[in-house]
């Protein structure tokens, strides 16, 4: 019922938040299938290699800013309790989200760099990442949506 | 404005409305993956590799998501008392949501079968349609513009 209750003034802030997630998540999307088919081997690895490291570079990076540039401008304005179970949730996955976005980013240069021979466990690292990452906010867009407790 | 399901399932404090606008907003990142795929493909330099390894998972999502975003979101403002369907703000997403699935259909066909076939320059144009109706979607829903 937020939706149907919430003040003008928090559009904005939440059209910001909700754009940067949809851009994050989007982009760790492409990375997981680009990174496997990349890890498949045959035409294309290096290229594939290299347009996982640029989808966390110019899709994921900028998402996950927009996101949590949005989600603490609405909390300014939203007098949310800071011990509710779906604020937790959300703070939680977007600050540990970022280490483990950073840490993907650093293991796709690893195995960009690594070229023809293939991505190699830098690139399944990458891929798996994508992966978790993409599950926790599954779990994240969940506790925004229902905000349980 | 209460919805018409206000019992809850399962989730101690998380009524059927609730699952149904978690589902709803689940559907947009899906929708919104497949759009992100569909960019790397038409607008990225990585040509046919990056066609190849995209192209059915953006096809998926932009399909699964874009069903789910119309159905679940019908099936919302049923459920709200506040919202009826022939609200500006819905007939609107559910235009937008037209336009942005008439440009979908022929890129997806034209990227699926054979890159060739589709003109560059067309499947940009095709693709910032696409763009720019679901970017006015998610405005739209949002703002809800006369709610």
């Amino acid at each position: 019922m937020l939706a149907a209750l919430r003040p003008d003034a928090w559009d904005l802030p939440l059209l910001v938040h909700v754009a940067g997630a949809m851009l994050l998540v989007g982009a760790l999307v492409v990375v997981a299938v680009a990174m496997a088919g990349a890890l498949r081997g045959g035409e294309g690895t290096t290229v594939l290699t290299r347009l996982t490291l640029r989808t966390l570079l110019l899709g994921a990076l900028p998402g996950y800013v927009l996101m949590r540039a949005g989600a603490a401008w609405i909390a300014s304005k939203e007098s949310v309790p800071d011990d509710a179970t779906w604020v937790g949730i959300g703070f939680s996955t977007a600050d540990g989200g970022l280490l483990l976005v950073v840490i993907a980013t650093v293991l796709a240069w690893r195995a960009s760099r690594r070229g023809a021979a293939g991505p190699g466990a830098a690139g399944r690292a990458t891929a798996a990442l994508a992966v978790v990452l993409v599950l926790a906010y599954a779990v994240t867009i969940w506790a925004m949506t229902t905000k349980p407790g | 404005m209460r919805p018409a399901f206000s019992r809850r399932i399962n989730v101690p404090g998380v009524t059927t409305y609730d699952w149904l606008l978690f589902l709803h907003v689940l559907a947009a990142f899906t929708l919104v993956a497949g759009l992100v795929a569909y960019a790397v493909i038409v607008l990225g330099p990585d040509g046919d590799a990056a066609r190849r390894a995209l192209v059915a998972p953006a096809l998926a999502m932009w399909n699964v998501g874009g069903i789910g975003v119309l159905v679940l979101g019908v099936a919302l403002a049923i459920d709200v008392d506040a919202y009826d369907l022939l609200d500006g703000w819905i007939v609107a997403a559910i235009v937008l949501w037209l336009v942005a699935s008439a440009a979908g259909g022929p890129l997806s066909a034209g990227l699926r079968d054979d890159a060739r076939s589709l003109d560059r320059r067309r499947a940009r144009m095709l693709y910032a349609v696409m763009a720019a109706a679901t970017a006015a979607l998610l405005i739209d829903m949002i703002f809800k513009p006369g709610a």
